[in-house]
């Protein structure tokens, strides 16, 4: 396998889409390429990290705010 | 196990008897939709339009829209990704809006190579995001997915950060399935090359 073929199924790897024969298969790479350990423990982390962090917090006052206008106009039968 | 996974698959989700209170009149219920979604949507508004106002007023606009449409709501689909299609048009009709009516699509700013091969293949440092405090962090990951093409970031956020599927997001942006696909594979791959600047290991010497 190469490189390409192996970044080709990185997301089904990293999603577990993979048949279990295949997943040999890019084990074996893994086991070789140096470049698609990084590329696949990286990319995890990327994904994990943004998982894990609120990029864009909407403050509890906006929030209660929305809520007011939104419950507001819903009442009123929008 | 063949019992278990009927009665799971049996099991109806719980936004379905809130949606069907709301549909006959029980504000309390579709306040508690609010309650639970409104987080997402202004992370998904905010996403698109990267304006603060912008979001804020795709929040409200979105529910009340929602609100409005309910009835024609069919429960086809789970009533978050109907969310999120009306709270994505809203998006980008704030974004048209601020770009002085030009069109503005999904398929915007989708650059063919960029970023489909890995070329920092640097390892990163255990626990990278330790070593910044959660402001600065915030920021870099702000700034990193900020340079992403729209029609990568958001489906990246579906996927990735909001857990939809693949087929869920490609229905939500009006996409095919293999472009969701290849759409994902190049947007984790130009955040990690993008994030791999900040938390690939120093070589000696390095600050």
């Amino acid at each position: 396998m190469t490189c390409t073929e192996f970044l080709a199924l990185l997301d089904e790897l990293i999603d577990d889409e993979v048949s279990v024969p295949m997943r040999a298969l890019l084990q074996q790479h893994l086991e070789g390429c140096d470049h698609c350990e990084v590329t696949l423990s990286t990319t995890r982390k990327t994904i994990e990290i943004y998982r894990s962090h609120e990029v864009y917090e909407l403050p509890n006052a906006v929030r209660e705010r929305l809520h007011a206008a939104i419950m507001a106009r819903c009442k009123n039968g929008c | 196990m063949a019992t278990i996974q009927q009665i799971q698959e049996n099991e109806e989700h719980p936004d379905v008897a809130l949606v069907a209170s709301a549909k006959s009149g029980d504000v309390h219920a579709f306040e508690t939709l609010v309650n639970k979604y409104d987080r997402q949507i202004f992370r998904i508004a905010q996403h698109i339009t990267q304006n603060k106002e912008d979001a804020q007023d795709v929040v409200q606009d979105a529910f009340l829209k929602a609100y409005e449409k309910l009835e024609q709501f069919q429960g086809n689909s789970k009533f978050y990704t109907w969310l999120v299609r009306i709270a994505v048009n809203e998006s980008l009709m704030r974004l048209r809006k601020r770009r002085t009516g030009k069109m503005v699509s999904i398929d915007d700013d989708i650059e063919t190579e960029e970023g489909s091969v890995p070329r920092d293949l640097a390892d990163w440092s255990p626990n990278p995001e330790q070593n910044y405090g959660q402001a600065e962090l915030a920021e870099i990951l702000r700034k990193t997915i900020q340079g992403l093409p729209h029609g990568f970031r958001i489906v990246f956020v579906l996927r990735d950060v909001d857990g939809l599927s693949t087929e869920e997001t490609a229905e939500t942006l009006g996409l095919s399935v293999p472009a969701v696909k290849s759409r994902l594979l190049r947007a984790r791959l130009q955040l990690r090359e993008r994030l791999s600047r900040y938390f690939r290991k120093k070589k000696a010497g390095e600050k």
